[in-house]
């Protein structure tokens, strides 16, 4: 049952990513990759990551995608019909990424990977907060810091000049 | 679905399809779409390794500074992305070769 789920979820986050590259319309894709965004939520729950897939779900979909569709609707006249755009050399991109697949699966297959067995955590939002504020402590405020000079920048960029 | 090597090969799929919609996308937009699946395939790499290769909490701590890192991405190239448009009136990124108009 649980494997059922495990590909269905699979399933979805392919498919979808797939749409993402391949739908003529770029509104098509932005929702297409709503879908992934939550299919790869589902994962990281597959993955005992439940904070990361909450993390997820509310920055990816909740911000990043809106800004995504926001950019959509701001670089195209949603009335017209020049919403689509083209894709070039797709034989060659196709031909290059399936080359890539072959060699990271190749990889994937060949490498012996240490594995260890582990018990899930009963819960990782505790544990993620202590290391935020003890051994990663520099890291989270560069993190900080760098959301804040975004924040200024994409400001300043998208300001329209007197 | 307990299996190391099956969340590597969704990560691989994710990052070639990523990948493939960068080098094919002429659209600022979608070309930023594919750099996210990008992202979101390290991300299951990042919890992949966590659960099974013993890193434990680390690997998740890792994956919340990509996702930091994304947002402050998006958000920077969306900005671009709104200026090139306002100033060449198209955001396909082939034509817009000079930094200035």
């Amino acid at each position: 049952m649980v494997d059922l789920v495990f590909w269905i979820v699979v399933g979805i986050t392919i498919a979808s990513a797939v749409m993402v590259v391949q739908s003529k319309q770029l509104l098509y894709s932005a929702i297409a990759l709503l879908f992934t965004f939550v299919g790869v939520a589902g994962l990281y729950i597959f993955l005992w990551a439940d904070f990361i897939a909450v993390v997820q779900v509310v920055v990816y979909v909740g911000g990043i995608l809106v800004l995504i569709v926001f950019g959509i609707m701001l670089t195209n006249k949603i009335t017209s019909v020049n919403i689509s755009h083209t894709s070039v050399q797709r034989g060659i991109g196709a031909t290059v990424v399936l080359g890539i697949l072959a060699g990271i699966g190749f990889m994937i297959i060949n490498t012996p990977w240490y594995q260890v067995a582990a018990t899930e955590p009963a819960q990782t939002t505790e544990t993620i907060g202590r290391l935020l504020m003890m051994d990663y402590l520099l890291p989270f405020e560069v993190a900080s810091l760098l959301l804040l000079g975004a924040l200024i920048g994409a400001t300043t960029l998208s300001r329209k000049e007197d | 679905m307990d299996s190391l090597t099956n969340y590597l090969f969704v990560s691989a799929a994710l990052f070639c399809l990523g990948l493939y919609g960068v080098i094919t996308r002429r659209n600022g937009v979608a070309v930023l779409m594919g750099v996210e699946l990008i992202l979101n395939s390290a991300n299951i790499n990042f919890l992949a390794f966590a659960r099974f290769g013993g890193m434990n909490i680390t690997g998740h701590v890792y994956a919340l500074f990509v996702i930091v890192l994304a947002a402050a991405e998006a958000a920077v190239a969306l900005a671009i992305i709104i200026n090139i448009f306002n100033n060449f009136k198209t955001i396909n990124v082939d034509d817009v070769s000079q930094l200035r108009q």
